[in-house]
C-alpha cells in the first residue's frame, strides 16, 4: 500500500485518520476489485448469460503453453481432446468414437501403438470439419523441441503421430506403453486447428497471440474477446456437434481477486455463477452459505497438501554453490538427514486438527502421497493418522536428541529448529501455527516464513524464495498429478530430478531425496503393464516416500468451488477441467 | 509579520522570563483536541507496555477448544478462528506495531530533515539533493522493498534472530523510503527562513553556518517537522502491515496491528471484534498522534501562541 503521495497536507488532521479506516475496508473494497458486476441482472426471462469466477486470471488459452489451471480450464470451453475423465476419474471420448483398448483392437498387443478413431461430426467453430490431420499436427506441435510446450510429459516416448485417412489417428511409442492414454485424454492436451496453427511451430508458438488468446475450437463456446490476465468473453459456438446446446448463450470468465472473495461474488451477493478453488477455512465459506444463494461443491481426486523435507543443507551462510544442492549426497541437512527427527515429526502432527481448523469438508486426513483412486491408495502408512507424542519424544530422546535448557532438542550443537515456509493463504498460516504448536511439544523450534504464492510457484529462476529453491528446511503445498494414472508424478521424485543450476531449478524432486530402490522401482512401472501389479508398485511407491518421510502427508483436499443455486448441471470433476461438460450446463 | 516581534520586544521587560518549552507548554494546554490526543495515546502506550503482565496469557497459543470466541472474562476481546486470544495479540501486536511506527518515523525525520536543511540552506546542494529526492519519490516502492528484503534477509536473520532482524529491516526500509515528503516541505520553509533579517543578522555578525542552522533555522521549521512526524507513524504503520500481508515482513504468527487486521478481514461476519479491535487502535493511535502534533504545531508557532 503506497500512501506516499498523500502527505504534504499541512494541517493532516483530516486526511489522516481515514488511512487506517482504509486498511479496515480494505477486505471490502480489494473484494470489489475483482468482481465486476454481472453483464447482465436476471430477468423474467431465464437469463442466458454464464458468469464464472476464477480468482486467479487466465493469461492465455493455448494449454500447452501454460501450466495454469486457470489457464487450462479457461480453454476447455473452447478446445477440446479426444477423451475426457468424468468425474468418477472415468475416461469418457469426446472427439474420439470410443476409447481405445487392447479389448477393442485401439491398442496394439504389444503395446506399442493406439489408434484414434474421431468422429465424423464434428466441424470447428469456424465450419471446416475436424480432421486426424489436426490431431497429428497438435502432437507435432506439443513435442516440437522449441516449442516450450508444457504439456510434454504426457507425450512421452512418443515416437510419431500418423493421421491414417481423415478420421484415424494412430500414436506410435518407442516402447510398450502400458497406460498410453496421455496424449489427447483431459484438457491438459487438447485438438489445436492446424489451419490456424500451423504458422505457430517451435519458436513461433510464444509468438503467435492471435492464435494462442483466440484458438478456435471445437468446444461448445468459442472467444469472442481475450483479455490477458483479466476477462475473457465467449458465445455460444453454433456449429457444436450436439444439438441444443451450449444452453448458455454467452459467458464470461472473470479474473482476479482471491479465494475469500470469490467465495463471496458467488454464495452470497450472487454476481457469478460460478467460483472454482475456495480454499478458505470452514467457518467463513459456511457462514457465505448460510443465505441459500449458493452451494460449496467438493470433489476428491489427487490434491495432497503436504510437508516437504528438504534432505539438503539450506544454511545460508552455504552460498549458491552449495545451498540446498544435492551435490550427490555430500550435502546432508544438518538434522533432517536423521530419519528418527523427521519420523518425530510426522508422529507429532494431530492432522484431524489441521482438517477441522482449515479445510472441513473439504479435506481428510491421509497419510499417502497418492491418495487415489483407490487402487493406487496405500493403506500401509494409516498409523500416523493418530498422533503419538510420547513416541516421537522417545524418538528423538533415543536417537540423542536432548532438550537443552530452552526445551528445544539439540545434539553436538545442532539444535532442532526449523525453517517453515509456504504460500500466503489465511488457511496455510493456520495449519503452519498449528503445526509449530505440535512440534514445540516435542521439543522443536519452528521459525514460520511465508511468501506471495506469484513468487513462491513462479519458478523464476532468480528468486531466493521459489518452491524449488528450497531455502528453508520444511515447505508446505499441495500438488496433484492430472488423470488417473500416476507414474509420470512418481517418476518425478527420482534422484535426476532434484532441482538444481544444471535443470534451471525446474526439477520436481524437490526434497532432494535420493534412494537406489525408488529409481528402480519408477523403472519398473514403465514397464509393467497389468493395472494390478502397476498399483502394487505405485503403492510401494508412495510407502518409501511417506515411510521415509521425504514427504509428509498431511491433507487429502477436495476440489472446492461454488456455484449459483441457479445453475444446473454442473457435475465438479477432480480429474479433468472442471468445466469439462460446461455445454450441459443450464438454468 | 514586523509587527509582532516588536511587540515582544516591546513586552519582554515587562514579562517574567520564561523559557520556550513553558511557553510552548501553556500553548499547547490550551489546546482541547491536543490534550485529548495525548491522553489517548499515552493509555494505549500504557496498556501495551504494561497490558501483558496484567493480562498474562501467550498471544501466540492455540487453543483449539476456543475458537471463535466471544467476549468473556478469559478472553476479552474474544478468540480467533485458531483460538489465540485477541487481548493478547493485540498487546503484543500494539508493541510492535507503536516500535516500527516510531523508530520508523525517527529515521525518516531525520533523514529528511538532514536532506531538506542541506538543500534549503545550501544553494550548491539544492540540485543534486532534490533530484536525489525526486528519484526517491519515483521508485516504486514494493518491488524496491521486496528487492533490500530479499537480499539482506539471510544476513539479518543470522546476525540477530529471526524477530529482531526483521524488525531492524522493517525500520529501516520504511524509513529509507518515506523522507521525501518531509525533505521537501523543510526545503520549502528553510528556504524562506534563511532569507529572514535574523537570519542575515547572525550571518553578519560571523556566525557559523552550523551553528545558523541549529540555531536560528531548525527552531523556525519544527512545526511543519512534527507534521511530517505524525504522519509518518501512520505511514509506517500501515506500510508495516502491507508487508507482512504480502509475507516479507514480521513471520506469520507474531502479531501485528496490521497483520491482525488482514487477518481478521474474512472474519468480519463470524467475529467482527476481529477486525474492530486493530482497526480501532491503528486508527486511534493515528488520530492521537495527529492531534498532539497539531496541538504542538500551533503551539510552537509563535504567530499562533497566545491567541
Amino acid at each position: 500500500m503506497d500512501t506516499r503521495n498523500r502527505g504534504g497536507n499541512r494541517r493532516g488532521t483530516a486526511g489522516l485518520p481515514m488511512l487506517a479506516w482504509a486498511v479496515a475496508l480494505a477486505a471490502c473494497s480489494a473484494e470489489d476489485a475483482g468482481v465486476a458486476p454481472g453483464d447482465a441482472p436476471p430477468a423474467a426471462a431465464p437469463n442466458r448469460h454464464l458468469n464464472i469466477l476464477y480468482w486467479q486470471a487466465a493469461s492465455t488459452l493455448n494449454p500447452y503453453l501454460s501450466g495454469g489451471t486457470k489457464d487450462i480450464e479457461a480453454a476447455s470451453m473452447v478446445v477440446e481432446p479426444l477423451a475426457h475423465y468424468d468425474e468418477n476419474g472415468n475416461m469418457v471420448p469426446t472427439l474420439a468414437r470410443d476409447i481405445p483398448s487392447v479389448e477393442n483392437g485401439g491398442v496394439s498387443a504389444d503395446l506399442r501403438s493406439i489408434t484414434w478413431t474421431l468422429r465424423q461430426d464434428v466441424n470447428w467453430s469456424d465450419g471446416t470439419p475436424l480432421t486426424a490431420h489436426d490431431v497429428a499436427f497438435s502432437g507435432a506441435y506439443c513435442m516440437h523441441e522449441e516449442a516450450g510446450c508444457n504439456s510434454l510429459t504426457a507425450f512421452a516416448d512418443v515416437e510419431r503421430i500418423e493421421a491414417q485417412g481423415d478420421h484415424t489417428v494412430r500414436i506410435i511409442f518407442s516402447v510398450p506403453k502400458p497406460f498410453p492414454y496421455g496424449p489427447f485424454v483431459g484438457s491438459t492436451t487438447p485438438v489445436l486447428q492446424k489451419a490456424q496453427f500451423e504458422g505457430c511451430l517451435g519458436v513461433k508458438a510464444q509468438e503467435c497471440t492471435e492464435q494462442n488468446f483466440r484458438p478456435i475450437g471445437t468446444g461448445p463456446f468459442k472467444v469472442d474477446e481475450f483479455r490477458a490476465n483479466d476477462v475473457i468473453s465467449y458465445s455460444a459456438n453454433e456449429g457444436y456437434r450436439e444439438p441444443g446446446k451450449p444452453w448458455f448463450r454467452t459467458a464470461t470468465f472473470k479474473g482476479g481477486g482471491d479465494a475469500a472473495s470469490a467465495a463471496r461474488a458467488v454464495l452470497e451477493t450472487g454476481e457469478f455463477d460460478y467460483a472454482w478453488n475456495l480454499q478458505v477455512e470452514p467457518e467463513v465459506l459456511e457462514s457465505m452459505s448460510a443465505g441459500g444463494k449458493g452451494e460449496v461443491l467438493a470433489a476428491y481426486g489427487t490434491l495432497v497438501e503436504r510437508l516437504m523435507v528438504n534432505h539438503t543443507n539450506d544454511d545460508p551462510s552455504l552460498g549458491p554453490e552449495r545451498r540446498s544442492l544435492y551435490l550427490d549426497g555430500a550435502n546432508p541437512h544438518p538434522f533432517l538427514a536423521d530419519r528418527a527427527v523427521r519420523r518425530a515429526l510426522s508422529m507429532a502432527i494431530d492432522r484431524q486438527v489441521l482438517v477441522d481448523a482449515g479445510y472441513g469438508a473439504g479435506g481428510k486426513p491421509t497419510c499417502n502421497v497418492v491418495p487415489a483412486p483407490p487402487i493406487y491408495a496405500s493403506t500401509a502408512n494409516d498409523e500416523c493418522q493418530t498422533p503419538n507424542v510420547p513416541e516421537a519424544n522417545r524418538l528423538l530422546d533415543e536417537a540423542g536428541w536432548m532438550r537443552g535448557e530452552d526445551g528445544v532438542r539439540a545434539k553436538d550443537g545442532v539444535r532442532l529448529s526449523i525453517l517453515f515456509q509456504t504460500s500466503t493463504n489465511s488457511v496455510r498460516q493456520g495449519t503452519q501455527a498449528l503445526i509449530k504448536q505440535m512440534w514445540g511439544a516435542i521439543g522443536v523450534e519452528t521459525e514460520l516464513r511465508n511468501i506471495d504464492g506469484g513468487v513462491f510457484f513462479g519458478g523464476d529462476p532468480a528468486s531466493p524464495d521459489t518452491f524449488q529453491k528450497f531455502y528453508a528446511d520444511i515447505q508446505m503445498y499441495t500438488n496433484n498429478f492430472d488423470g488417473t494414472d500416476p507414474e509420470v508424478y512418481l517418476a518425478g521424485w527420482v534422484c535426476d530430478e532434484a532441482p538444481g543450476p544444471d535443470n534451471q531449478w525446474l526439477g520436481s524432486n524437490v526434497p532432494r531425496a535420493c534412494v537406489a530402490e525408488y529409481d528402480a522401482l519408477v523403472g519398473e512401472l514403465a514397464r509393467t503393464a497389468g493395472l494390478d501389479e502397476r498399483a502394487a508398485i505405485a503403492k510401494r511407491l508412495n510407502d518409501i516416500l511417506v515411510r521415509n518421510q521425504y514427504m509428509i502427508p498431511l491433507i487429502w483436499r477436495a476440489r472446492l468451488s461454488a456455484r449459483s443455486m441457479s445453475l444446473q448441471g454442473v457435475r465438479i470433476n477432480a480429474w479433468d477441467s472442471e468445466l469439462w461438460n460446461v455445454a450441459d450446463w443450464h438454468r | 509579520m514586523a509587527e509582532p516581534a516588536t511587540a515582544v520586544v516591546a513586552d519582554a521587560p515587562l514579562r517574567e522570563h520564561r523559557a520556550l518549552w513553558t511557553d510552548v507548554w501553556l500553548a499547547f494546554r490550551k489546546h482541547t483536541g491536543a490534550l485529548v490526543g495525548v491522553s489517548v495515546f499515552a493509555l494505549i502506550v500504557v496498556a501495551v507496555l504494561f497490558g501483558p503482565h496484567l493480562h498474562a496469557v501467550d498471544p501466540q497459543y492455540l487453543d483449539l477448544g476456543a475458537r471463535n470466541q466471544g467476549v468473556s472474562f478469559a478472553h476479552p476481546m474474544g478468540t480467533d478462528n485458531l483460538g489465540r486470544d485477541m487481548f493478547a495479540q493485540m498487546l503484543a501486536g500494539g508493541r510492535v506495531s507503536l516500535a516500527v511506527g516510531f523508530t520508523a518515523m525517527l529515521l525518516a525525520l531525520v533523514l529528511g530533515t538532514f536532506v531538506g536543511v542541506l538543500a534549503g540552506y545550501f544553494n550548491r546542494l539544492d540540485g543534486p539533493l532534490m533530484r536525489l529526492t525526486d528519484l526517491f519519490l519515483a521508485l516504486p516502492l514494493l518491488p524496491l522493498l521486496l528487492v533490500i528484503i530479499m537480499l539482506f534477509r539471510d544476513t539479518l536473520r543470522a546476525a540477530f534472530g529471526p524477530e529482531s532482524g526483521i524488525f531492524l529491516l522493517i525500520v529501516f526500509v520504511i524509513g529509507v523510503t518515506s523522507w521525501m515528503q518531509t525533505a521537501r516541505i523543510v526545503r520549502g520553509e528553510v528556504l524562506a527562513v534563511r532569507e529572514r533579517e535574523f537570519v542575515t543578522a547572525a550571518r553578519s555578525v560571523g556566525v557559523r553556518e552550523r551553528r545558523i542552522i541549529t540555531r536560528h533555522v531548525l527552531p523556525n521549521v519544527l512545526s511543519p517537522i512534527m507534521v511530517s512526524a505524525t504522519l509518518g507513524i501512520a505511514n509506517a504503520i500501515i506500510t508495516e502491515s502491507a508487508l507482512s500481508f504480502l509475507g516479507l515482513g514480521f513471520p506469520p504468527d507474531f502479531p501485528t496491528w496490521g497483520r491482525l487486521l488482514f487477518d481478521g478481514a474474512n472474519f468480519i461476519e463470524i467475529t467482527p471484534a476481529r477486525v474492530i479491535w486493530p482497526g480501532l487502535a491503528i486508527s486511534l493511535t493515528v488520530l492521537s498522534v495527529n492531534y498532539i502534533g497539531d496541538g504542538l504545531r500551533d503551539a510552537l508557532d509563535p504567530r499562533l501562541r497566545g491567541r
